[in-house]
């Protein structure tokens, strides 16, 4: 029995538990402060959908030895450009998502492989440099977002008629055309379930997943577990670190058109500066590590941190009649990223 | 026989495309202001103002940095952690009255504790995190911020948040300037006036040159700012010199060598962080006497990041930093800063969009640096290599 619990201890980590009892104990402190328990899952499991997708985005990288997406906001960007042309030509529905998604992929392709040729080039140091060209790309969209020929009323900003508003809903677009999918209510609508967003986060996950099962697939594991054996086994490794690259980032692109459609809005400029963040935070939460990272860890990580994201405003202010959610959630958050960095790994390259 | 890393075998190209791309950085950004400074129209007088008070405000933090550097362990991106103790002594000195130097001294020994026993914490987490310190002090800063803000938000008042049960006693350090205080009762508000510290640096000992011709100008030197970098300088020289910074210099070179030398390498290291810690706290109380009021949310976020910018536009890389990069890169990365705002507006005409210039700048600057950096250490390793095989 003592040997159950201590193996289970050293699986699944100090820290993890810690947080899973803290949310565990948020959750039963619900009810006490008259917050309710089926709403607050109900919005914990919107969140987890929402930031799936993203979350998901770190697992290409991590398993190739690329560390940690902190560039997400490349793949971003992608997104919100094919979001942004969908609104513009007026592509509704699930077709106008589907057009968003057509337009993203390219890009997010190509961007993620200008940015593999940066991370090739500095073998080691990915990490560091991976966030500021995050930051310096959100940067040069800050200033395209104002030149770029849109025209759409609904995008523009009313006077002067130039340069996309910082937020653009996807109202009469393609709002909620994932979520709404098969959705369910129970209670009264207390307790809501995106359906459709939950199918195409699995959707991903298992598309993922077979993806590490293929030759390809399981060449990218082996360079990220042992690049000197990868190269001697005749894996060509820029290749097949370029690869990881541009499947995170189109896995970005898509992970914000699923977040931007069950949001409602699509959030320009510095919007996606500190979105890598949080992602971060949950796949490193859910018991992954800086060169590896499963499944199970994204699925599980997300609901942990969205569960605490949402469960803090509501339980923590209630019970000390102040709001502390944003300070709680840059200590856990970035607790979390300083345990994984200082874990002892094996030896590096 | 001639050694491993003599360059005669290359020929002059080989040795002129080493300089360019050992020296690429500041190379780039000479070459950017060369074509930005006409663009905007500043006079030179102007320029060497701005440049001489920008020098006085920043150089010190940026020459914390240099020691972590030496013993090796990449760019102090937990320089932000002095930063905040800097700031916590800036708010206690405020809210006691105490001005002029005075309040600087003790707003200085107020802080030094904080950030050595913060610099001891990263020294340490930095110990475990080998081979990545740059990434993790950078989370490292973030994650104090954290605490950071606890403290300033909650912790600091008239009154505290959290009332320990039972014992009536208050979880708080008392502030009680309602200039200070949000009306709530705890936490400090954003934007705080220091009006009695306010260039009391700068102002101890100044001396004007005017400058002539169309415009008349006249330049202000803070001379009493400058004598403590150029003691700071001496300190960093002198340091070098000692069993420590001989010590950090061994490290730096070969961290397992110096092991078996007998150093002690992780001591040496968290040492090494306490000063950087300690020294960027100095240089935070130095930054906010010069401007005269502080963002408490959001001073220190830019700090680290402008600092380092400076540094690496100086030609410092992640192994290797010099006083001489320090003033250089001050000097180009303000530039700059200063420069490039008006240069965009000028160029593509819309205000806001000139502001998002600026930004990309700033974020621009650190990731091709960094990236020039990695990308020169990979050159350099291939042109060992071919050092040791010959010309194939």
């Amino acid at each position: 029995m003592g040997g159950h619990v201590r193996k289970f201890i050293e699986n699944a980590g100090w820290p993890r538990i810690i947080i899973g009892l803290f949310l565990l104990s948020l959750y039963a402190a619900a009810p006490f402060v008259n917050v309710r328990v089926l709403t607050s899952l109900s919005d914990t499991l919107v969140r987890v959908g929402m930031n799936g997708v993203l979350v998901l985005a770190m697992v290409p990288m991590v398993q190739s030895g690329c560390g940690l997406n902190f560039g997400l906001p490349l793949g971003i960007i992608a997104g919100l450009l094919g979001a942004t042309t969908s609104v513009q030509f007026e592509a509704r529905g699930l077709a106008g998502f589907g057009f968003a998604i057509l337009v993203a992929v390219p890009i997010a392709a190509a961007l993620g492989f200008a940015y593999a040729q940066i991370l090739n080039r500095v073998k080691g140091e990915e990490m560091m440099i991976a966030t500021y060209v995050g930051f310096s790309s959100v940067a040069v969209m800050c200033m395209a977002w104002l030149l770029l020929p849109f025209d759409s009323p609904v995008m523009i900003w009313g006077y002067g008629g130039t340069g996309l508003r910082t937020t653009i809903s996807t109202e009469g677009f393609w709002r909620h055309v994932l979520s709404d999918f098969a959705a369910f209510g129970l209670d009264g609508g207390a307790f809501y379930f995106p359906t459709g967003m939950f199918l195409f986060f699995f959707m991903m996950l298992f598309l993922v997943w077979a993806f590490f099962r293929t030759k390809t697939g399981t060449a990218i594991t082996a360079v990220g577990s042992n690049p000197e054996f990868a190269r001697a086994s005749g894996i060509d490794v820029n290749r097949m670190r370029t690869i990881s690259v541009m499947l995170s980032t189109v896995l970005g692109a898509l992970g914000i058109l699923v977040y931007d459609q069950s949001f409602g809005f699509i959030q320009l400029y510095m919007g996606p500066l500190y979105m890598a963040f949080p992602a971060v935070a949950a796949i490193l939460l859910g018991g992954a590590s800086v060169n590896k990272a499963t499944m199970v860890n994204v699925v599980v990580g997300t609901f942990l941190f969205q569960g605490i994201l949402t469960m803090t405003p509501s339980v923590i202010n209630s019970l000390l009649q102040s709001d502390m959610s944003e300070v709680i959630r840059i200590i856990v958050s970035n607790g979390m990223i300083l345990y994984a960095l200082t874990r002892k790994t094996q030896v590096k390259r | 026989m001639s050694g491993p890393c003599t360059s005669k075998r290359f020929k002059t190209s080989d040795n002129i495309k080493h300089f360019l791309i050992s020296n690429s950085v500041p190379i780039i950004f000479i070459g950017l202001s060369a074509l930005a400074i006409p663009v905007s129209g500043f006079s030179a007088a102007y320029l060497i103002q701005e440049m001489l008070t920008r020098l006085a405000r920043n150089s010190f933090l940026v020459l914390s940095l240099l020691i972590p550097i030496m013993a090796g362990m990449g760019l102090n991106f937990g320089m932000v952690l002095g930063a905040m103790a800097g700031q916590i002594g800036m708010i206690l000195v405020t809210d006691w009255a105490v001005v002029g130097i005075p309040g600087l001294v003790l707003a200085a020994i107020i802080s030094m504790p904080i950030a050595a026993v913060l610099g001891f914490v990263c020294g340490n987490v930095l110990n475990r995190a080998k081979g990545r310190e740059m990434v993790t002090s950078y989370i490292l800063g973030f994650f104090i911020n954290g605490i950071y803000q606890f403290v300033v938000l909650y912790a600091i008042g008239i009154r505290g948040m959290i009332r320990i049960p039972f014992t009536g006693i208050d979880l708080k350090i008392p502030v009680t300037n309602p200039q200070l205080v949000l009306s709530r009762g705890y936490g400090i508000r954003n934007a705080i006036n220091l009006t009695g510290l306010r260039h009391a640096l700068d102002n101890a000992v100044q001396f004007d040159i005017p400058v002539g011709g169309a415009s008349p100008f006249t330049i202000n030197v803070p001379a009493s700012t400058y004598l403590l970098i150029a003691a700071f300088c001496l300190f960093i020289v002198w340091f070098r010199r000692t069993k420590l910074g001989q010590d950090m210099r061994a490290i730096g070179q070969d961290m397992a060598a110096a092991d078996s030398a007998g150093i002690a390498v992780e001591r040496t290291r968290v040492i090494a962080i306490m000063t950087s810690t300690v020294l960027a706290a100095f240089g935070q109380i130095i930054f906010l006497q010069n401007i005269g009021t502080m963002n408490t949310y959001n001073s220190h976020d830019q700090t680290g990041m402008f600092s380092i910018a400076a540094l690496l536009i100086g030609g410092a890389t992640v192994s290797k930093a010099s006083i001489a990069n320090v003033f250089i890169g001050v000097s180009l990365f303000h530039l700059m800063f200063v420069v490039s705002p008006m240069a965009g507006k000028e160029l593509i005409g819309q205000a806001q969009l000139g502001e998002y210039f600026r930004v990309f700048v700033s974020y621009g600057i650190i990731a091709v640096a960094l990236v020039l950096h990695a990308w020169k250490r990979y050159q350099e390793r291939e042109r060992a290599r071919r050092d040791l095989r010959g010309e194939a």
